[in-house]
């Protein structure tokens, strides 16, 4: 029987690996060759969380299926992730606004999973999740020191810092939106309600924006929502188009 | 074009080594060089504790007088333990 | 990785060209302190030149150039292979590809340092890139078709990189030596999954083994230029290895080094399973080396002065992600210096 956290904790693994996906498109495409190497770096601590939390997966939900099978033999309604993480990286600014937001969200929700799938006795996924507190806490901490350097920086970077706010605010409502497979998962006594976090989560970054002399994260005139339930924007089929063409070419192969 | 200033690097890989200069990097402030010597000189877990230090703040020995700074030492041979010849099994020697 | 197949690097002709701003005031004249005899008491000895020792302009010249270009081949490099991050069909192979970029990247920045030691700055070495007037590894002017060029990449072009590294590694130049240390310990997981992303497809299907082939079949004379032109022989009085040599910058000719390559690679492809695109190719008993065709020097002269399949694609690919972050780099700069300004405020 497969534990009702599982749901909820794909959701995590697919946020995971969209958005490692989307950070391998800046190497080489950096403001400084340091940066190539920063990103590269997050990029990987999440392509190692998500490979971590998919092989658990496919050991307890039945399946059997292998890391590589849910990332390149699933279709786009499949996926669970946030639209805020298959979102083209745009600029450096919108780059480290996403980073700040999801580094953020990450550091609590993976310390509420570390510690109660700690109290449940589910090991493997309390040490995948703590470590993904630590590697998530220099991420935010790497996002924080880049929006206060483009925030109080020079005019233009403030302009283009607020001007990324504008274009991220709508994709944040959903970070914090409950789904089913949240509730399942909190009810089964594993992680934490998403909505439950908002408020700390919107806090610390609110006080990193007002240091940094930005505007606060406006009110969207939209709200992207929908990802937990498979239903994702239009780049997310092209995304999908590139990441898995290649081992969808040549099924059955190893490589 | 704007210009990041140069960082010296210094990496200590175990407790009970001493910090060891590993190389350089480009950062604007103190907090990124940190961020920066951590990716680049520790991606392969090769440190406990990093030091970066603005290269313009280093002062190093001219080579150019090296022999008033470094030739009194040189003929002060008994500071080296090879110097002295002793009977092998004294221990602790 | 670092290949030497530049171009013409005509010592004396860059000591003319390159004469770049030093970042720190002389101690007296290069000429001068080399008259004292110290710089070559030093190279005769094998020590290592360390920056602060007077050297001959020239030298200094010809390390800047050589150390700046290894540098900017690393940087380069990055996008050949970092363009198939997205598309790697495995995790797996995801992560080891983004990890290895990442390397590329680090050992760029461990050469630019070295390179500036030498009292010239990053940004001025990266003009130099960007206006062509310094040049990367020739080899990554042609493109990474298939997921097989990855691996191709990785065993053969990293192979190269290596026979080229590991004596550098004892150049007479301190930094340059050490980021060479740094840089061959990390490489070794650079040829070692090139080999392996090969060795499995050449146990795959028809498709994969046919992919592996073909990519073997593009990247193996390349790879050959990447050790650059003939310079032995009768070729030695020509080139500039000489000079090289006598400094401690070089220990082995292009030939010596080329000849050691193939020695090492066709055993290999025969344990892959591989056909290496070379008909000539055969073991010499006599000579006791590999005895193998001619390469194609036109080939390497046209794609060298850029009429390669992606010189201009790599160089503006390059450019724009300067020119597009350049903002950035501003902003870091006003913040650190607001930063600091209260201080000397408060100081005065």
């Amino acid at each position: 029987m497969s534990p009702p956290c599982v749901p909820a904790v794909l959701a995590l693994a697919d946020d995971a690996l969209i958005y490692a996906q989307r950070l391998g498109e800046w190497i080489s495409r950096a403001p400084q060759i340091e940066e190539d190497m920063a990103l590269a770096n997050v990029g990987l601590d999440l392509l190692g969380r998500a490979r971590s939390l998919y092989t658990w997966l496919g050991a307890v939900d039945g399946s059997g299926r292998s890391e590589d099978d849910f990332a390149y033999w699933r279709d786009e309604r499949e996926f669970r992730h946030l639209w805020l993480v298959e979102r083209p990286g745009g600029d450096f600014a919108d780059e480290m606004v996403r980073l700040l937001l999801m580094a953020s969200l990450d550091v609590e929700r993976y310390a509420a999973l570390a510690s109660t799938a700690s109290v449940a006795g589910i090991d493997e996924l309390a040490g995948i999740a703590g470590k993904a507190v630590n590697e998530s806490t220099y991420h935010r901490d790497h996002a924080r020191l880049w929006v206060l350097r483009l925030g109080d920086g020079t005019e233009e970077s403030r302009t283009r810092m607020n001007a990324a706010l504008e274009r991220v605010a709508p994709y944040v409502d959903e970070l914090f939106t409950d789904s089913w497979a949240d509730r399942a998962a909190v009810a089964a006594g594993i992680g934490v309600l998403p909505s439950s976090l908002r408020s700390s989560v919107l806090g610390y970054v609110g006080s990193v924006l007002a240091e940094a002399t930005l505007d606060p994260l406006p009110e969207p005139a939209w709200h992207a929502r929908g990802g937990r339930e498979g239903l994702h924007s239009e780049v997310c089929g092209f995304m999908l188009a590139e990441m898995q063409h290649l081992a969808r070419s040549h099924p059955g192969a190893t490589w | 074009m704007s210009d990041w200033p140069l960082w010296e690097v210094f990496v200590r890989a175990k407790r009970g080594l001493s910090h060891t200069h590993v190389g350089s990097l480009h950062a604007p402030d103190a907090a990124l060089a940190l961020h920066n010597a951590r990716d680049l000189y520790t991606r392969r877990q090769e440190g406990v504790s990093i030091w970066v230090v603005p290269a313009a703040a280093i002062t190093a020995s001219s080579p150019q007088e090296r022999d008033p700074l470094f030739e009194p030492a040189a003929d002060k041979v008994y500071r080296h333990p090879t110097f002295y010849d002793v009977p092998e099994d004294v221990e602790y020697l | 990785m670092y290949g030497n197949d530049y171009g013409p690097t005509d010592v004396a002709e860059s000591a003319a060209q390159d004469r770049l701003p030093r970042r720190d005031e002389p101690l007296n004249a290069a000429d001068q302190a080399a008259l004292d005899g110290y710089f070559d008491e030093l190279i005769d000895a094998d020590q290592r030149i360390e920056p602060r020792d007077a050297m001959p302009e020239a030298y200094r010249q010809t390390l800047i150039r050589m150390i700046a270009q290894h540098a900017h081949s690393e940087i380069i490099g990055m996008q050949p292979e970092g363009n198939w991050i997205t598309r790697a069909p495995s995790l797996r192979r995801k992560a080891i590809l983004m990890a290895k970029v990442q390397d590329e990247a680090g050992h760029g920045l461990y050469l630019y340092s070295a390179a500036e030691t030498l009292g010239v700055t990053r940004e001025e070495l990266l003009d130099r890139l960007h206006t062509g007037r310094q040049k990367y590894s020739s080899i990554f002017n042609y493109p990474t078709l298939t997921w097989a060029d990855v691996g191709a990449i990785g065993w053969l072009v990293d192979g190269a990189a290596i026979m080229n590294q590991v004596p550098l590694c004892r150049c007479s130049y301190g930094p340059y030596a050490r980021a060479m240390v740094r840089v061959c310990k990390e490489e070794s997981f650079h040829q070692r999954q090139g080999f392996e992303i090969l060795w499995t497809l050449a146990r795959g299907t028809e498709a994969q083994v046919a992919m592996a082939q073909d990519a073997v079949n593009r990247w193996w004379w390349p790879s050959l230029m990447m050790f650059g032109p003939p310079d032995s022989g009768e070729k030695a009085a020509t080139g500039h290895t000489a000079q090289s040599m006598a400094w401690g910058i070089k220990r082995f000719s292009n030939d010596d080094l080329r000849q050691k390559f193939v020695d090492m690679t066709v055993p290999q492809a025969e344990r892959i399973g591989l056909t290496l695109p070379d008909p000539d190719l055969r073991w010499n008993e006599e000579r006791g080396h590999y005895d193998f065709g001619a390469v194609d020097w036109d080939e390497f002269k046209r794609v060298l002065s850029g009429d390669g399949p992606c010189n201009a694609a790599r160089i503006a690919h390059r450019v724009k992600a300067h020119e597009d972050g350049a903002w950035v780099r501003e902003a870091a700069v006003a913040y650190a210096r607001k930063a600091q300004a209260p201080a000397e405020v408060g100081a005065a």
